[in-house]
């Protein structure tokens, strides 16, 4: 019995001795203790919603409300304690143990919570931007089929999503991202009676487990040079430049990366998130744009030492460095042509995400995560406002729009902010992160990244012109001009509006946090846990950046208005006539979708499959069957052959002859007891003269 | 407690089914409700006496436990050695778990020709020959056990089965499917075990040399095994081929697996759950507690043959499952790669990679097994199991549909879930093989079999699709379906729940089985 | 007195019975002719026994055995002859073949 006991007593063990700051403690260290109810609270959640949901009087959405409104305030009080006192906290606890021979010990598998800048920043994120939008879900969702299984997948996200940011580990960080992968498969075939969100759904699904192949193989050959999944020992083997990871470093870094691409949607695996919208709108807005598809920068944030360090990951700067810019590069022009709203908003979210890559791939920590913090603010408000709209006009295409500033004010407003933020117009939010982006950019390109790195400059700032531009184009053809739709479009309720309008005011103000040389708060939360080799944030606001970046940003939005802005005939032959050339390509998003389906999907599902069933049923069974045959065949030669026709023939003869005789003599047998008494008697007769005869 | 630690209690778990069975077989046979009272009176006490094994495991001991060691058969010196340690236990209370829920299940389903005597008498005799091939330790104690799951199995197959015709090179008429599957079935596994049965008695006869006493009793053998000095050479070789071909037709290993989707697919529901849950896991056991530590030199030079067979299993598994049109033939497949991933863990010699084998057995057996109750269930309903004639089920039949999108998700590796660790943890072990294996190739197993589980995701979101998702076919659209009722949940969600622990809390299964596993491993592969 | 007297007595006797059994048409009858038969034999027994003087008295006892084999046996007899006799209201012997192959 004692046995049991140890078996099933769970383990804490003291965490991170790689956390430079000690322990909080008092009221901070009970807040610290208690943060592993931010990822269980919601997914308790989900169970009491599947089991109970449909009972309640909001169908379960109070639930997930709840234990949004406890994520987002505990990360509030999260967020006034680092700034207290900087956090760097974690807790461990053992779920399995198994040996490992080569080298002796044990691979230790663990549950456990990070309390640091970097995890309570996502824990904001999360909770706050999750708190807004599931509030408008229960305008958005009503009347819903699933209404109340809606918000237990939406919830199985936030529980998941915390899980991953959670993570002291990355075996946690793998169930994590798996579980906010179900989630996002589960959301976007919400409506899965039409097969095509089911298509979109699968594709996200597969497209980010092709990705997580990098992720999983990363994971293992880190675990097994540390002989730890922990990230305090990875990041420890880092610093003490430990010769089994740094053989393999360059692997691990390119693994991990191909992981953080799937799920930050970067080239070439951006091609599931322009699909995903198929999800309803809500879903859009807090995966696909605030959160979720911010887990792969995440990632890169979680390792940022390990690729910072010579011998590890630092020579896959330039890698991360380049696909950050084709995405943000090529995601942005997508955006310029395509009708659905919801569309241009992906591409932009790809676009943006890119920033975000290049940013890490620059050496920028604090750059690339202040991004991700202010586009979770102003993207998931675009969402939402985008919703808002489609909720009113019953369709996702700009050219079914237009004029909607009269009919709906708020929405319209929301959205300006959100767009006047995303193209990076100063003082709100997406101007000061874009500008610390170009500005460690321009710092990269100073200090050895070279060529590289200033034509990502060049393309960064590209981009934002490209930002603005398609923004403004969003913002023409939805709410100015005339009216194209059917019906009466009308305002959304309060409980749409108003999350719009918090978002809002977080996405005007949220760049405040951070401003250079005056007030960097942001960077300091960030910093608090580990060292940051090469994270150069600027010092002060390189002015002469900032206004390049404005002038590009209002040059896009004054082209934008320029061509869009007037009374509109066929949208989409204008959009043929500005850019005549790009356009095909740019309307097929450069057949990347095409050359997927007909190189991998297509034969793999096609002829591959078909190959494997027929060899399957025709070859390998055929040997099988042959087999059989063969030795029915031969068993019909043994029977036939020699058994029936030789053995046999002999037996059988003698067994004929004595059926032969027994025919003839059974005449005899008349039944008359007379007669065979009479035979009796003359046979005696006969003894008795033979008898009398020869004896 | 003395009486159960001495082998009373695992005998009781062992034969209390077959107990069962006469008790069963003297009842009439039209007092059905009593003969399956007395089924599943004998099933749960098994079970329960299993888990009171559990609580009474020394989790702390590497060594074999509750075992008894008794003459039986002097004249060849095999003995009644039976015993469990960490490894075999989590097998023993998976058998008793699964028999026990399939006569929940079987309580009102009942495949045609009906006779539910006949099918608990042989579910019962099932389970007794599934869990005492788990606490035998002895070779021909293993080797009757091993083979006493053979004939029940045929028999429910053979007469429950799928009597769809099919057609067959070779033969002029159709013949009904459950025929061909039955007698494949048998014949496929009895070739292997033939080759088996001589391995054991070459094992045999060898052990003698030296001036040992012959035996069969694996302990021994292992030991002498781990020494190197009897067992080497040709003989070796050929030995170890021989257990190789008797445990890889179980598993199955490609490209011996031919068996398994006939005889899945024919199989009525619980002969089909029993097979794919606890039969496939006879074979990855065997290699695991008689291949591996008897003949571990033979084992380092055909891990890498095991392991690209496994790999070849995972590909070719999931491949085979895109192009399947029936449903549970699809599931079927999806044994194949899964025990891939089993036999890919067992390849690479090391104790990360023999615990995840052992961790993907029960999360195959668990997860697979409710996959294929799903499957049954939805037969029954509708008919059919052509996944195009199906669809919109979730809408049809919203909690079997939930359970099924779940199964599915759980089959699929999805972490959190049982089905992660296995396939994970196999992974994870095939990158750092056993010392001296070709790195390159095991790594590019890894890799390979990576690629598998984006495969396995695709063929199940796709059948997931097919299935549950979408509007209702016209066929459904005007007819009254009944929900999964109180029997089928029985059965079911104590496998929803068991796939759940598992995934949250794997030292449910590694805290069990790792010292046993290190225990094996150092003994057999030094360390 | 000498033996052939007893011996011609059951030759005749024993011959009388071989014609009651071969001509009878009644089962009884044909009964009753064995029996006729075997008190032949009898008498052959007993006149063997005194005239050998046989100190076991041999010929004796087997004609004894021999009464109560052929009650033993009589009594089996007419019980068949009864039974046919119910099934088919006759014991004519020429009727039953039944165990004709």
């Amino acid at each position: 019995m004692t046995g049991m006991l140890s078996f099933a007593a769970l383990s804490t063990a003291e965490g991170g001795h790689a956390a430079a700051a000690a322990d909080p403690s008092g009221f901070l260290g009970l807040l610290a203790q208690g943060a592993w109810l931010i990822p269980v609270v919601p997914l308790l959640a989900v169970g009491l919603i599947v089991l109970f949901g449909k009972r309640l009087p909001f169908k379960g959405w109070e639930l997930a409300e709840g234990a949004l409104a406890f994520v987002a305030l505990y990360s509030i009080a999260l967020l006034i304690g680092n700034w207290v006192e900087p956090m760097a906290f974690e807790r461990h606890v053992e779920i399995a143990r198994v040996g490992l021979l080569p080298g002796g010990g044990s691979l230790v598998l663990e549950w456990g919570w990070v309390v640091d800048g970097l995890s309570i920043m996502m824990y904001f994120v999360v909770g706050v931007v999750g708190f807004f939008v599931f509030t408008y879900s229960k305008g958005y969702m009503k009347g819903d089929v699933r209404f109340t299984w809606f918000f237990a997948a939406f919830s199985i996200f936030a529980g998941g999503m915390l899980v991953l940011v959670s993570s002291p580990n990355t075996i946690q960080l793998i169930v994590g991202w798996e579980l906010v992968g179900l989630a996002s498969y589960l959301l976007i075939g919400h409506w899965w009676e039409d097969h095509a969100n089911n298509a979109a759904a699968t594709k996200a699904f597969i497209v980010n487990k092709v990705a997580d192949l990098g992720l999983f193989l990363g994971v293992i050959i880190a675990a097994l040079a540390v002989g730890s999944f922990r990230f305090t020992d990875l990041l420890d083997a880092v610093e003490a430049g430990d010769s089994a990871l740094a053989d393999v470093g360059v692997w691990v870094g390119l693994a991990l990366f191909i992981g953080a691409m799937g799920k930050s949607a970067q080239w070439p695996f951006h091609v599931w998130l322009p699909d995903a919208m198929a999800g309803p709108t809500p879903v859009s807005s807090l995966m696909h744009a605030a959160t979720m598809v911010t887990a792969g920068v995440y990632l890169l944030g979680r390792m940022f030492p390990f690729y910072q360090a010579e011998g590890f990951g630092a020579g896959l700067k330039p890698l991360i460095l380049v696909i950050g810019a084709l995405t943000l590069f090529l995601g942005g022009l997508v955006a310029l042509v395509q009708d659905d709203i919801k569309k241009v908003l992906a591409y932009s979210t790809v676009s943006q995400l890119g920033y975000m890559t290049a940013a890490m791939g620059a050496g920028a920590y604090t750059a690339g995560l202040f991004h991700l913090f202010t586009h979770a603010f102003f993207k998931g408000l675009l969402f939402l406002a985008a919703g808002s709209v489609i909720h009113a006009v019953h369709s996702n295409n700009m050219s079914d729009m237009g004029g909607l500033r009269r009919f709906m004010p708020k929405t319209f407003w929301t959205f300006v902010i959100g767009s006047l933020a995303l193209a990076g117009i100063v003082p709100l939010s997406g101007f000061w992160s874009k500008d610390e982006i170009l500005a460690s950019l321009y710092y990269d390109s100073q200090h050895g990244g070279g060529g590289l790195a200033t034509f990502v400059l060049v393309l960064a700032v590209a981009g934002a012109f490209v930002t603005a531009f398609y923004m403004a184009r969003a913002v023409n053809l939805t709410f100015f001009g005339k009216y194209q739709g059917a019906g009466h479009p009308h305002e959304s309720p309060r409980v749409m509006t108003y999350p719009l309008i918090g978002l809002a005011a977080l996405a005007a103000v949220g760049g405040l946090v951070n401003i250079p040389g005056a007030f960097p708060a942001f960077t300091d939360w960030l910093a608090a846990r580990v060292h940051l080799p090469g994270d150069h944030h600027a010092a002060a606001l390189n002015l002469g950046l900032a206004a390049i970046g404005t002038l590009a940003a209002l040059a896009g939005i004054a082209i934008g208005t320029a061509i869009f802005g007037r009374q509109r005939a066929t949208q989409r032959e204008r959009d043929r006539f500005r850019i005549p050339l790009l356009y095909p390509l740019l309307e097929h998003k450069y057949y990347m979708d095409d050359l997927y389906d007909y190189a991998l999907v297509r034969p793999i599902r096609g002829p591959l499959a078909r190959a494997t069933n027929w060899s399957n049923n025709v070859i390998l069974d055929g040997v099988v069957n042959a087999c059989g045959a063969a030795a029915r065949r031969l068993s019909a030669l043994v029977y036939g052959g020699l058994d029936q026709r030789g053995i046999d023939l002999g037996i059988n003869a003698a067994a004929a002859a004595a059926g032969e005789a027994g025919g003839a003599l059974r005449r005899v047998q008349t039944g008359k007891v007379q007669q065979y008494a009479a035979a009796l008697f003359l046979g005696a007769v006969l003894l008795v003269v033979g008898f009398l005869i020869f004896g | 407690m003395g009486w159960f630690e001495n082998g009373w209690g695992l005998s009781l778990i062992v034969f209390l089914p077959l107990v069962g069975a006469a008790v069963v077989l003297a009842v009439p046979r039209a007092r059905e409700t009593a003969i399956k009272a007395i089924a599943l009176g004998f099933a749960a006490a098994s079970f329960v006496v299993s888990v009171i094994a559990t609580v009474a495991f020394d989790f702390g001991s590497a060594g074999y436990q509750f075992g008894a060691d008794t003459s039986w058969i002097p004249a060849i010196d095999s003995r009644f050695h039976i015993g469990v340690d960490g490894i075999s236990l989590p097998l023993v209370v998976l058998s008793t778990f699964i028999t026990l829920l399939c006569v929940i299940y079987s309580w009102n389903h009942w495949p045609e020709p009906h006779n539910p005597k006949a099918f608990l008498v042989l579910m019962l005799v099932l389970a007794t020959g599934m869990a005492g091939t788990f606490v035998a330790l002895d070779l021909v104690l293993f080797f009757i056990f091993f083979e006493l799951v053979l004939l029940p199995m045929y028999f429910m197959i053979g007469i429950w089965g799928d009597r769809n015709p099919m057609r067959l090179p070779g033969f002029k008429r159709p013949v009904e499917t459950r025929l061909y599957a039955a007698i494949k079935f048998f014949l496929f596994t009895l070739f292997g075990s033939a080759f088996m049965l001589l391995g054991f008695l070459a094992l045999y006869f060898r052990s003698g040399n030296g001036g040992l006493p012959r035996t069969f009793d694996i302990e021994a053998l292992s030991a002498r095994g781990a020494e190197g000095q009897l067992f080497t050479g040709t003989f070796a070789f050929w030995v170890f081929f021989a257990l190789f071909l008797g445990f890889a037709v179980k598993v199955p290993m490609w490209p011996l697996h031919t068996w398994l989707p006939d005889a899945h697919t024919a199989a009525p529901t619980v002969g089909s759950v029993l097979l794919a849950a606890i039969l496939l896991k006879l074979g990855s056991y065997g290699f695991i507690r008689i291949a591996l530590p008897i003949l571990p030199e033979e084992a380092k030079a055909w891990a890498p043959v095991i392991a690209i067979l496994a790999v070849i299993a995972i590909i070719y598994g999931s491949l085979a499952c895109l192009a399947q049109t029936d449903m549970k033939r699809l599931i079927a497949f999806s044994s194949v790669g899964h025990m891939g991933f089993v036999m890919l863990g067992i390849s690479t010699l090391t104790e990360v990679g023999i615990n995840a084998a052992i961790v993907g057995m029960v999360a195959h057996g668990i997860i697979t097994g409710l996959l294929f109750f799903l499957a049954g269930s939805i037969q029954h309903r509708y008919h059919t199991r052509e996944m195009a004639r199906l669809g919109g089920n979730q809408k049809i039949l919203p909690r079997l549909g939930g359970i099924l999108g779940f199964a599915a998700m759980a089959s699929l590796g999805l972490p959190g879930l049982a089905g992660f660790w296995g396939e994970f943890m196999a992974l994870l072990a095939s990158y750092n093989p056993f010392a001296g294996a070709n790195l390159a190739l095991f790594r590019s197993a890894m890799v390979i079999g990576a690629i598998g589980t984006v495969l396995t995701a695709g063929y199940l979101l796709w059948m997931l699709q097919r299935v549950n998702l979408g509007e209702i076919p016209e066929e459904w659209r005007e007819k009254s379906f009944r929900d999964a009722d109180g029997y089928e949940l029985g059965a079911w969600v104590p496998l929803v729940l068991a796939t759940l622990a598992v995934g949250v809390y794997p030292a449910i299964v590694f805290g069990t089985t790792n010292d046993s596993v290190q225990r094996l491993v150092a003994r057999a592969f030094g360390g | 007195m000498t033996v052939n007297q007893f011996l011609i007595l059951g030759a005749l006797l024993f011959s009388l019975g071989v014609y009651g059994v071969l001509v009878r048409r009644n089962a009884v009858a044909v009964l009753l002719s064995i029996e006729l038969m075997l008190a032949a034999v009898n008498i052959n027994l007993v006149a063997f026994g005194s005239l050998l003087g046989d100190t076991l008295h041999t010929g004796h006892i087997f004609a004894l055995f021999v009464i109560t084999v052929a009650a033993a046996e009589v009594g089996i007899g007419l019980a068949i002859v009864i039974l046919i006799f119910r099934n088919r209201s006759s014991a004519n012997v020429d009727e039953l073949d039944l165990m004709k192959w």
